[in-house]
């Protein structure tokens, strides 16, 4: 494959699965943080789980592939951010673990403690992800410590750059009202109404933190000479995408509101790549130690592999990854669950014939 | 203290706590795929209700292997990014690979399995169980590609220039000759788990006295499962004998506690006194076993620990290049004698049951409950042996493990999250022991028809 410029086209291919995983697990994290708010009873909260069990799996597979093409294309991008992250990530992954089990066993016991701490678990397991992802990438993008063998070399809190944290805001609060317009789509009844309402008082703080966040990227890309695109059009589209929520919302073209807040999440996310790019990882200490697509990728042979691999599988899995969608395209109701499980913790089967 | 150790405790924790979940879904997800099978073309409740029971027990079991999972993938980078750094073009791959053609795989199919009971015809439907099992086990299947390659790296180069491994030959790295035995070894492990396993179910409810003749049958798919995949177990754990004495013959000396090249070599069954070849107070030996079992011959030569040190130091310089060999030589005996008791053990039931005799042998029922944990123990023991016995090198002759650790993280920064993960990984231990107790003790339940079965199975 001589013909393609192999690490750029791997650059490209990581940040697709990264942004393909903060839309899609972006509206699991919203889902997980609004459970709480718009549910009136324990059979609410199951249709809210319920409208993203068959689909926040596979969701988070996205991520596990994105952290494996990165180990596979760019061994020295991963092995940077992972040890330099490293107490954000713990807290990401313990929070993912509570999470992933949460769904899973909240309804096994009809015991309200059980179950609410279950749903302490989903809360917390959504909110603290959606936070941190957004410092992270906001604080790749703005560099931390790195040294001349690529070792980082600052503490925790040289991650907490205040353009970090308002990086993470944006994620925590957009993924926040992407999951609550995804809710509108997804339940019925009264939580549509709910969801609606939420969505509508959760698009102050995303539009802001949204604005405020690519205004600064943009004063920053002007400011520094060591950026690579200057993607004018993506962040503007991405300020148009947010704008249009509220006027969608407000005409209760709920549809329509959803892909506008998913092509935020992408725009906003594809401005940070398209900023890093051509480096990967940036170095606060100086910028001939950046970590770039040359300096940080694997052999050709190996990125040519790789790429054989994804060209043959990738459509295979976005092909069946869509059929699932489709399959589950319904919204949730009640019906499935209410005048269900009543059975107590020695109950026999009656716990589980939520018919 | 250093980080170093932490680390490592880390790593074998994560790591051991991970496997406890993943065989019982590799082996049970097959099982669960021929339940639903049956019952697709025989109609039968019977089988519908077996698919809902054994199908619940799996979910509860798969969502650990998945969650315990993605911290495997994450701290090659966080905690071993100098590991990460040097094999990274070799090792990623197989684990991109993983996620792309498996993970993806089982897991999409698994939401359409639990979720889709109404939503598409039951043939349909009964393709998504059979995904998740093939998703599974090639999942097995690329880990163990990576795995492999540290154990015997194949189809690489060092490049000195930029100091790391480079891939020459992605198909050395999935044909690697210790691949194949180790994969066949590892599946026929979790087929052992899930099918003591479902004869402990089984078990407990004849014992009960519910639904006794459904569960005779279900007692004889463990049974079968179990003797079956025990014995081809002595197979596959064979064939890795012999091929570990050629690859990593340090690993094999180090299980025997071998200091002294022999030939022929006897085998020890157990030892008392000091394993350091000093004292030993008390030695029980079959002749020429350790000589057959290694080399398939009788006279064939076992090389010794003392001999693999001076012949690593010449080769590699000074150092320390044994293996723990208490660690190594007990592992490699629990696995095997857990083994053996199982083989006897699924031997004698089945034995029973053609006699007609399982269900009036209430000790042997009662017996079969605890059962179900040796195939865990043993699975346990066999990954640290293999771990274990690999030391003091990460990938065998080529990096020290000692030389993957990530420069940048403290010691208090591993000892916290060595901490958080212990922390929550015994918690949700309880919570998934109880779980699955509760639920392999509520038996068949009501569910006559695949509908009612989906009802019971969503979240």
């Amino acid at each position: 494959m001589d013909f393609i410029d192999l690490p750029a086209l791997w650059f490209l291919l990581i940040a697709f699965l990264f942004l393909g995983y903060f839309f899609l697990e972006g509206f699991d994290f919203g889902v997980g943080m609004l459970m709480p708010a718009v549910s009136r009873d324990d059979v609410d909260r199951r249709v809210v789980i319920n409208t993203i069990g068959p689909v926040w799996d596979a969701n988070e597979v996205w991520l596990i592939v994105a952290g494996g093409a990165m180990f596979a294309a760019f061994p020295e991008w991963y092995a940077t951010l992972f040890s330099a992250y490293y107490l954000p990530l713990l807290l990401i992954l313990l929070a993912l673990i509570a999470r992933g089990v949460a769904f899973e066993y909240r309804s096994k016991r009809d015991d309200p403690t059980w179950r609410a701490r279950w749903d302490q678990a989903i809360f917390w397991g959504s909110a603290l992800p959606a936070l941190l992802w957004g410092v992270a990438f906001a604080g790749i993008l703005n560099g931390i410590p790195i040294d001349a063998d690529r070792e980082f070399v600052g503490g925790f809190l040289d991650l907490l750059h205040p353009y970090a944290l308002l990086g993470g805001l944006m994620t925590l609060s957009l993924f926040l009202l992407h999951g609550g317009v995804f809710l509108t789509l997804k339940t019925s009844g009264d939580l549509v109404e709910r969801a609606r309402a939420y969505a509508r008082r959760l698009w102050w703080p995303a539009a802001l933190t949204t604005a405020g966040f690519l205004t600064w990227s943009y004063v920053n890309a002007l400011t520094q000479d060591d950026f690579g695109v200057v993607p004018d059009l993506v962040p503007i589209l991405a300020l148009v995408s947010i704008a249009s929520v509220s006027w969608l919302l407000r005409e209760g073209r709920d549809g329509f509101a959803f892909l506008a807040t998913g092509a935020t999440i992408l725009l906003t996310f594809g401005t940070i790549f398209a900023n890093l790019f051509p480096r990967v990882m940036v170095s606060s200490t100086d910028p001939a130690f950046d970590l770039t697509i040359r300096n940080a990728s694997s052999t050709d042979y190996t990125l040519t592999i790789m790429t054989w691999v994804a060209l043959a599988l990738t459509p295979v899995v976005l092909a069946y990854q869509a059929w699932s969608y489709w399959v589950f395209r319904n919204r949730v109701s009640r019906d499935r669950f209410v005048g269900a499980s009543t059975g107590g913790d020695d109950g026999e089967a009656g716990e589980d014939a939520s018919g | 203290m250093e980080a170093l150790e932490l680390a490592r405790w880390q790593f074998g924790i994560t790591t051991v706590y991970h496997f406890l979940f993943v065989p019982l879904t590799i082996g049970l997800a097959p099982l669960v795929a021929i339940m639903q099978t049956v019952a697709y073309r025989t109609d039968d409740e019977r089988w519908w209700r077996l698919t809902k029971l054994f199908g619940k027990l799996l979910l509860i079991n798969f969502a650990m292997g998945v969650v315990t999972g993605i911290v495997q993938e994450f701290q090659f980078g966080m905690n071993w990014s100098s590991y990460s750094r040097f094999v990274g073009d070799i090792f990623g791959a197989p684990l991109a690979i993983e996620g792309l053609a498996a993970f993806f795989l089982e897991s999409t199919f698994l939401g359409l399995w639990i979720f889709g009971w109404r939503r598409m015809p039951r043939g349909l439907h009964l393709a998504t169980i059979w995904l998740v099992a093939l998703g599974t086990w090639a999942s097995a299947y690329f880990i163990l590609a990576a795995n492999s390659w540290m154990q015997n790296p194949v189809g690489y180069a060092i490049n000195e220039e930029v100091g790391r491994a480079e891939l020459q030959s992605i198909g050395a790295v999935l044909t690697n000759a210790n691949l194949g035995w180790m994969f066949a070894h590892t599946i026929v492990a979790s087929l052992a788990t899930a099918g003591f396993f479902v004869l402990a179910v089984a078990a407990y409810h004849m014992l009960k006295g519910n639904d006794v003749r459904i569960f005779r049958g279900t007692a004889a798919i463990g049974l079968i499962t179990a003797l079956g995949a025990t014995g081809i177990l002595g197979f596959t754990g064979h064939e890795q004998a012999q091929l570990k004495t050629d690859l990593q013959p340090m690993k094999i000396a180090a299980a025997e506690a071998q200091y002294e090249t022999e030939s022929p070599a006897s085998w020890s069954v157990f030892a008392i006194g000091s394993l350091d070849g000093e004292e030993l107070l008390f030695d029980v030996r079959v002749p020429y076993l350790l000589s057959v079992l290694a080399t398939n011959s009788l006279e064939g030569e076992v090389e010794g620990i003392n001999d693999l040190q001076s012949q690593a130091v010449a080769e590699h310089g000074e150092g320390d290049y044994t293996p723990n060999i208490p660690v190594a030589y007990w592992t490699f005996r629990v696995m095997i004698g857990l083994a053996m008791l199982m083989l006897a053990f699924g031997a004698y039931g089945l034995w029973q049951l053609r006699r007609g005799r399982l269900e009036s042998s209430t000790r042997y029922l009662r017996y079969a409950i605890p059962m179900a944990v040796t195939p865990f123990v043993a699975s346990s023991a066999g990954w640290i042996f293999t771990e274990m016995g690999r030391q003091p090198w990460v990938v065998q002759d080529v990096l020290l493990t000692a030389d993957g650790v990530s420069p940048s993280v403290s010691l208090g920064e591993v000892a916290l999250s060595l901490a958080g993960y212990t922390a929550i990984y015994t918690i949700l231990l309880v919570v998934n022991v109880g779980l699955i107790l509760k639920y392999a003790r509520q038996g068949l339940g009501e569910e006559r028809s695949p509908e009612d079965v989906g009802d019971a199975l969503q979240y």
